[in-house]
């Protein structure tokens, strides 16, 4: 039940944030997190969600060191 | 490991068969849409879980939303996802042509300006979801308090994940060598209930049957890496996260409390499956002037020889039903699995198998 | 001024309708005798089809319902090999409709026919009560085209390892009018687009097309269900090369739609024997509203069961079923 999709808050007033998915500017509801322009989100049904965290670390690797260590 | 190398895995894995389960219907898509099943070895078995809300959704709830939305003063307020579902006499669809006062929105929110601008109506937003869309329904609320508006209101079909992956995970199922399995090896954690709720939700599961829940987003190749930790992570009962930029352990604090302002758990029934208790949310109390009669709505007039439970439950697989292509297709649905977008038979359907 | 339910009575409103709006535009010599009926100069084999529009918003980015109703027509008659001819003009208007929305609508419509080579030759105007026409108007076109001889395709022509090019990138027109009903904004525009330049020198070029077809409701993978169904073959599409703007792809992310299923105004797929792919490719890249033509894929062998099969960027293979439903955006 979940579409939500990654996209940049360029714009925030009050409550309300502009969100752009490569070049479609949608309007979303922005209480929920704490966010300024330049922040990447997921915005589901209007609303956004999460913000998305920009360090790189890698997860994948951290998992795949636990598997071969589990396997070794 | 790269990427192609898991690929390989998942191509000629022949161990012992190993069943994974998506809980989310965007998951059961993402893995239609991508042709994941196509690409994994026979051994290795992907089942759609109870996370599709339109599939889970009792009867009783659409016959309550077309009885509301027939009433002259009311405007019903819905997804698209909604409109098609059979009630026990007709869909909303074909309710609307009757005269039904049944209104299409992208975001719940979108229903302000309607109600702001139209006081003389009652505005009911169908208010269907897991933990991921509830907090969208406190900041609508949230809007309307401040607003004051009064003529907003919801019919809640709001359901959580953790008690029914328990309730499936208590499952067993007969394996092809003849004995008795876990119905669940592994399952793919819903990657926005995640974002919301954060991980931890279902490390009490995890323990309790020694199943590992890896997090995933939506992207097909990241499904197969999740489905690959999986396999490794058979019989442990952790839970890992592969959807590092959006999900934590702890999720998104903000949301849970608003959410935690207006709803309070409560038990439910689920399609097909039947009552689970503490996994539902309805509107507290104190809130109450809200709801247009959410509770109780348990009656669930299912299709005959429709096998809908037993598919999301992963029991038994959609090919099986004996109305799966013969009578139940896209274009005339029986069973709710096959009018969502995100049913197990809907894209099982479309996708050929 | 606005349109009354005397412009729809016949008499002195609707003549003085006819002659400052309709006339104004749509000027040829058939037309201008006001007769009953036109009577133009046909051939041996024609081609005839019509088409009804209602759109809203009957003005969106990229077109109106005006420009509109002469590609759906014209380019449904290119697709069967005729050179389109003459187009009728129906309109219905709804009471209150503003005439200078009307007069825009209208001389987009002729500057479009001429676009498209077509002449306007009969017409019928009727005024409906506010509230039966939605959108303020609907228009219906009926065309007929002249078939030449030696036009010898059709789905059922595909053969084995025939390749299939689409014409431009895919759902444009569909997230157009969809993201200016939901108040989504972006740089989309419609691509309704008459496909006459191109049909003809593909024709004219002398290359084995074995089937045309526009890409309209129900997009690329209703299509291609029907080549297969009636080939009885299997299509074999690559998803990576499917053409959809950055933009489109995004806006069928926030709503939850797929871009196999969206609607297109001005595009083709046009089927070919392989030791023409390259000049097919060349011609439609060389035409307006072509320069982002493609080879997505080939013609497979016979099957039992025939169906459009998609090969997905991790290699996985995906059958894909026509458009069921109305393609509603979702958020599950």
């Amino acid at each position: 039940m979940c579409v939500a999709l990654p996209g940049e808050v360029i714009e925030v007033k009050g409550h309300t944030a502009i969100v752009d998915f490569s070049g479609n500017r949608v309007k979303a509801e922005a209480g929920l997190a704490e966010i300024v322009p330049g922040d990447r989100v997921l915005v589901h049904a209007g609303c956004i969600i999460q913000k998305l965290d920009n360090s790189e670390a890698d997860i994948m690797e951290d998992l795949f060191r636990e598997i071969e260590e589990l396997n070794g | 490991m790269d990427k192609s190398q898991v690929l390989d895995f998942l191509r000629n894995y022949d161990g012992p068969e190993v069943r994974i389960m998506e809980i989310c219907g965007s998951h059961t898509a993402a893995i239609a849409k991508s042709g994941i099943r196509s690409v994994l070895s026979p051994k290795i078995r992907m089942i759609s879980g109870p996370g599709c809300p339109v599939c889970v959704t009792v009867t009783a709830y659409i016959d309550k939303l077309i009885d509301l939305a027939m009433y002259p003063g009311n405007i019903v307020v819905t997804f698209g996802d909604l409109i098609r579902v059979p009630g026990s006499v007709r869909s909303m669809a074909e309710a609307k042509a009757d005269g039904a006062h049944i209104e299409m929105v992208y975001s719940p929110l979108d229903m302000l300006p309607m109600a702001e601008k139209d006081p003389d109506h009652i505005y009911i937003f169908a208010a269907v979801g897991f933990e991921t869309t509830t907090p969208v329904y406190s900041m609508l609320l949230l809007n309307a308090e401040e607003k004051g508006l009064k003529n907003v209101k919801l019919l809640t079909s709001l359901k959580t994940m953790p008690e029914v992956v328990n309730w499936v995970s208590s499952g067993k199922v007969t394996g092809s060598d003849g004995r008795e399995h876990p119905a669940v090896d592994g399952y793919i954690a819903p990657g926005h209930v995640c974002a919301v709720s954060g991980y931890r939700i279902f490390e009490e599961t995890a323990e309790k049957f020694s199943v590992p829940f890896v997090a995933s987003n939506f992207e097909a190749t990241e499904i197969l890496m999740a489905i690959y930790a999986l396999i490794k992570l058979r019989g442990r009962g952790v839970v890992r996260n592969l959807y590092g930029n959006a999900v934590t352990r702890e999720g998104n604090i903000t949301a849970q409390e608003r959410v935690d302002r207006f709803f309070v758990q409560g038990d439910c029934t689920w399609r097909g499956i039947g009552k689970i208790a503490g996994s539902a949310m309805y509107l507290r109390p104190e809130y109450e002037h809200f709801d247009v009669g959410s509770r109780g709505l348990d009656t669930d007039y299912e299709t005959k020889g429709c096998h809908c439970a037993k598919i999301i439950t992963g029991e038994e697989d959609s090919t099986a039903c004996p109305l799966y292509r013969k009578v139940c297709t896209p274009e005339n649905p029986k069973g709710a699995c096959m009018v969502s977008q995100e049913g197990a038979c809907f894209n099982r359907f479309v996708s050929g198998d | 001024m606005k349109i009354t339910m005397a412009h729809g009575s016949g008499g002195d409103s609707t003549s003085k309708l006819i002659s400052g709006v309709f006339a104004k535009y749509f000027s040829n010599e058939y037309l201008d005798k006001f007769g009953d009926s036109s009577v133009v100069p046909g051939a041996a084999k024609i081609a005839m089809t019509t088409d009804s529009f209602v759109v809203k918003p009957v003005f969106f980015p990229g077109g109106d319902i005006g420009r509109l109703s002469v590609c759906g027509t014209v380019n449904d008659l290119l697709m069967s090999g005729a050179v389109p001819k003459y187009l009728t003009a129906g309109f219905i208007l709804e009471e209150g409709l503003e005439v200078s929305d009307l007069e825009k609508i209208v001389e987009s419509l002729q500057k479009t026919a001429e676009e498209a080579g077509v002449q306007i030759v009969t017409g019928d105007t009727k005024v409906v009560e506010k509230g039966t026409a939605e959108s303020g108007l609907i228009i219906n076109t009926s065309g007929v085209g002249i078939v030449p001889e030696g036009i010898e395709f059709g789905t059922d022509k595909l053969q084995t390892g025939d390749k299939i090019i689409v014409s431009g990138n895919m759902g444009d027109h569909h997230a157009a009018i969809l993201g200016s009903r939901l108040g989504i904004e972006n740089d989309i525009k419609s691509d309704a687009a008459p496909l006459t330049e191109m049909v003809s020198r593909l024709l004219e070029s002398g290359i084995k097309i074995r089937a045309m077809r526009d890409v309209t409701r129900g997009g690329l993978g209703t299509v291609l269900n029907e080549f297969a169904e009636s080939s009885e073959k299997e299509i074999r599409v690559e998803e990576e090369l499917i053409p959809v703007s950055p933009a489109v792809r995004d806006f069928c992310g926030i709503l939850g739609l797929d871009v196999l299923y969206m609607g297109n105004e001005g595009k083709m797929i046009v089927v070919v024997a392989p030791e023409d792919e390259d000049k097919a490719y060349e011609i439609i890249r060389g035409s307006k509203y072509g320069e982002n033509a493609v080879c997505i894929g080939e013609v497979m062998g016979e099957s039992d069961s025939p169906a459009l099969v998609l090969r997905t960027e991790i290699g996985g293979l995906r059958k894909v079923g026509p458009l069921y439903g109305e393609g509603l955006p979702r958020i599950c």
